[in-house]
């Protein structure tokens, strides 16, 4: 496999591996890594009308809303000072934690950090204040708004949760950026810090958030659940937003030994990130060039990949940029390809991190998660599009793509541990 | 502790600094900037940006910047923020600063940006506009203008840049508060060492003065009050200090590996030798008088660096002017340098520009490589009564001449992120 384009080695002094130990995960459609896992399976979407506030008077009305209590879950003190992607993020973290059997409190000063991806901060929050402050003025604003908007919200408040005190910070890269925070944590863990906490929880189901969403252009009008977000689809017309993400823990081989861990997901094998040139230049979009570094960073061979978890855009000529990626990479239907977002929506920078867990939990189960709602596939000749119902297959190797709107192009490499 | 191969410590390629691009309060451009700086003169005053009366502090250091005397076109200044505008004039600064347009391979280079506040200059005033000015939470989707979802998520400014740059290797936003123009660096770096890019441009802008960046500060009285002195409000170490003024501004670096700066035979200004962040995970606003943490950060920058705590020459200091910032900071720096934190010269330049936030960091190190480049260190103005509480050599209102080699830069924010960078002369490659 070549990757042309490449000047020089692209080996630097990335060398070791961080493997992941434990997941944490919110989804529409499921509560934690089991529920959401068997929902998944089962092919049960969490697309719904909207209930959080009144759609009616809006072009976009589905969403994938988390049912979830955070008061249930969470500190009394913590909810009035957090956005409810906040509050996610931290049942994510404490699950992903509890998981992994980690204990950052228990570890050597700054052993642990946080890397998260995020779009747009605590906008719900946000909302609330911009209302109080043009409502009834400046005074009326409140304390914690500045740093419950604030991009790296979820890192700083895992981090104090959790007495995280190594390196911390937050990426963003629209939908892309929940595999650039993976790879930076891989990263802080070549560099030497033994475990890090990464990925994304993300959402902003406010009517303010939602207005913004529908300029992107690419929310689905659909009102029918089963028919708005179909990607791969003759129908396809845009997306689902939703909220929810996960988060992993990673950490050094020689850490988790040390911790004695005996249960390994999977390894972050391999990892890249490009950029679209600029519309109209004549030059090739990105998306293939991030695989095939991907996999030249995993080592890995194209045909020794096992299955790939497609951004699955939902919107036909993105869908067909992102099948002209894989069929340039692997080949026509050489690789089956599934899409478990289209139970979920898509979570903003959480739905990659999202899709890694589902990666690493397809390797453990040796089963490959459905796309549901697809009646009228409109590549069968270039994908293996994986259907309503999971797949059997013993899985080593997942690519996992996300892109983000913009330009951003990312693709990572799981590999099964073991 | 000038290093004499290609490789740095660890085997890691080297990575160096070979153009910046300013936008700050006082002036547009790198030389403009320099001249306030070394002048200790103030750009802070009275917000012109918006009525701000309601207000309790009511000074911020505003960039006088007008987008088409910058070049932009008009499509450009309806569709962009000024976060954007910024950095993009930074940027374009950058590059021909450097020389290296013409001589960038697309997929090997990439751009990062930093910001603490994205877009929220337009997301203010574009909230006020769907949502009847706060009097409905069902805001009005047919008053949504069209390019709503670039304020959304920030990193439609990193595609832009990306687009004048021509990049088409990684790119992204790093945000992390008020440390994001340190944070943004060391990852752009990280990219460089690890093989994933030749070039970066990278750096961090924020444009958020603002009703609502204004009225959260007021809330947990973080921003000084000193409305009737505003030329002289932002007072780090100083006695009567009270709180930071706002400011915004951007700076963008190209920064290269060594050997490709070389082979074009670029102006080398300094080597990004090191850095490192560290969570206090305390308190999302508040700090500890010790520094603790903030001091591991600086020694682990300096270890990475190989550079010995008694050969640092300058530290650009955070020096926002809180108390709790100058006691934590000034602790920090006894930590983690001992006797030396003594007789280190250290000067805030937010006395002079006010605290850009998620920009002032890349500010911050736009002023240590050019304290490097021209050997003056920039004072800290407005320091007449320095507090008892901090007693380091804060280079009191007049620059100060002298060598400097080695340069610490340092910066602590929201979140409890604590974060150091040192940058060195580039020595034999100079010439």
């Amino acid at each position: 496999m070549t990757a042309p384009g490449i000047v020089g080695t692209p080996w630097g002094r990335a060398t070791g591996t961080a493997v992941v130990t434990g997941l944490g995960v919110v989804a529409p459609n499921g509560l934690g890594v089991a529920e959401y896992w068997a929902a998944t399976l089962r092919g049960e979407s969490g697309i719904e009308r909207i209930t959080r506030f009144d759609p009616t008077c809006y072009s976009a009305q589905l969403a994938g809303e988390v049912t979830v209590d955070a008061a249930g879950h969470l500190p009394g003190r913590l909810l009035p000072q957090t956005d409810r992607m906040t509050q996610l993020a931290l049942i994510a973290a404490e699950e992903a934690l509890a998981d992994a059997g980690a204990d950052p409190r228990r570890m050597a000063d700054y052993a642990t950090g946080v890397v998260t991806a995020a779009s747009a901060g605590g906008f719900e929050f946000g909302q609330r204040e911009l209302e109080a402050l043009w409502s009834r003025g400046g005074a009326y604003v409140s304390a914690y708004q500045s740093f419950a908007w604030f991009y790296p919200v979820n890192t700083g408040q895992i981090s104090i949760r959790h007495a995280m005190r190594g390196p911390g910070s937050t990426v963003v890269a629209e939908q892309a950026g929940g595999l650039d925070a993976v790879a930076k944590a891989r990263r802080h863990v070549r560099d030497g810090t033994p475990l890090m906490l990464a990925g994304g929880v993300d959402g902003s189901l406010c009517p303010w958030a939602w207005v913004c969403m529908i300029r992107s252009g690419r929310v689905s009008s659909s009102t029918d659940p089963g028919r708005a977000y179909l990607p791969f689809d003759l129908d396809a017309a845009g997306h689902v937003p939703g909220e929810g993400g996960a988060l992993l823990v990673m950490e050094s081989p020689r850490e988790a030994r040390r911790r004695g861990v005996d249960r390994i997901y999977g390894v972050v094998a391999g990892h890249a990130a490009t950029f679209d040139p600029q519309p109209g230049s004549g030059r090739e979009p990105g998306l293939r060039r991030a695989i095939e570094l991907a996999l030249i960073d995993a080592r890995l061979p194209a045909p020794e990949v096992d299955v790939v978890f497609a951004d699955a855009a939902g919107v036909a000529v993105l869908d067909r940029l992102e099948v002209d990626a894989l069929t340039a990479v692997f080949g026509p239907r050489r690789v089956p390809v599934t899409a478990p977002k289209t139970m979920t929506g898509r979570l903003l920078a959480g739905g990659a991190p999202l899709d890694l867990a589902a990666a690493l939990l397809a390797m453990r189960d040796s089963v490959i998660p459905p796309t549901v709602h697809i009646e009228r596939p409109a590549f069968t000749e270039a994908i293996d599009l994986v259907g309503a119902e999971p797949r059997e297959a013993s899985l080593t190797n997942a690519l996992v793509i996300a892109r983000g709107q913009g330009g951003f192009n990312s693709a990572m490499v799981l590999r099964r541990s073991g | 502790m000038l290093r004499k191969s290609e490789e740095g410590p660890g085997g890691a390629r080297r990575v160096v600094v070979t153009g910046i691009g300013v936008v700050a309060p006082g002036g547009i451009g790198t030389k403009q900037y320099w001249d306030l700086l070394t002048a200790g003169r103030t750009a802070t005053r009275t917000i012109t940006a918006f009525d701000a009366s309601q207000f309790r502090s009511r000074v911020a250091a505003e960039c006088d910047f007008n987008p088409v005397e910058a070049g932009l076109s008009q499509r450009q200044i309806r569709r962009w923020d000024r976060t954007t505008q910024f950095a993009y004039v930074a940027a374009r600064e950058a590059l021909v600063d450097s020389g290296v347009l013409g001589e960038l391979n697309p997929v090997r280079t990439g751009v990062m940006v930093g910001t603490a506040c994205g877009m929220t200059i337009s997301l203010d005033h574009e909230y006020a506009v769907v949502s009847d000015e706060g009097r409905t939470w069902q805001v009005d989707e047919a008053h949504a203008m069209p390019y709503l979802y670039d304020y959304f998520v920030p990193s439609s400014m990193a595609a832009e840049i990306a687009w004048l740059v021509e990049a088409e290797g990684p790119v992204g936003i790093v945000s992390t508060g008020c440390t994001s123009g340190i944070d943004v660096l060391s990852h752009a770096v990280d990219l460089i060492r690890d093989g994933e890019a030749e070039v970066m441009v990278a750096g961090a802008a924020d444009a958020a003065i603002s009703p609502i960046t204004v009225a959260c500060f007021d809330a947990i009285k973080a921003t000084t009050p000193r409305n009737d002195e505003p030329g002289t409000a932002s007072r780090p170490f100083d006695r009567t200090r009270n709180g930071f003024a706002l400011g915004e501004g951007a700076a963008i670096f190209v920064l290269e590996e060594f050997g490709h700066a070389h082979r074009r035979g670029a102006h080398v200004y300094a080597e990004v030798a090191g850095y490192a962040s560290r969570c206090n995970a305390f308190s999302m606003t508040g700090l500890r008088p010790d520094g603790v943490e903030l001091a591991a950060a600086i020694t682990s920058a300096l270890d990475q660096a190989r550079v010995d705590r008694s050969e640092i020459d300058y530290i650009n200091a955070h020096g926002s002017a809180t108390k709790q910032n100058d006691l934590h900071e000034t602790g920090a720096y006894k930590r983690s340098l001992g006797e030396h934190a003594y007789t280190t010269p250290i000067s805030s330049i937010k006395s002079m520009i006010g605290h850009s936030l998620g920009a002032i960091c890349s500010l911050e190190v736009a002023a240590s490589v050019l304290a490097i480049e021209h050997s003056v260190i920039p004072p800290t103005a407005n320091l007449r009564e320095r507090d008892p509480e901090c007693d380091l050599d804060y280079v009191p209102l007049v620059a100060r001449e002298q060598r400097t080699d080695v340069v610490l830069s340092v910066a602590s924010g929201f979140g409890g992120f604590q974060s150091a960078i040192v940058l060195a002369r580039p020595g034999r490659w100079a010439a």
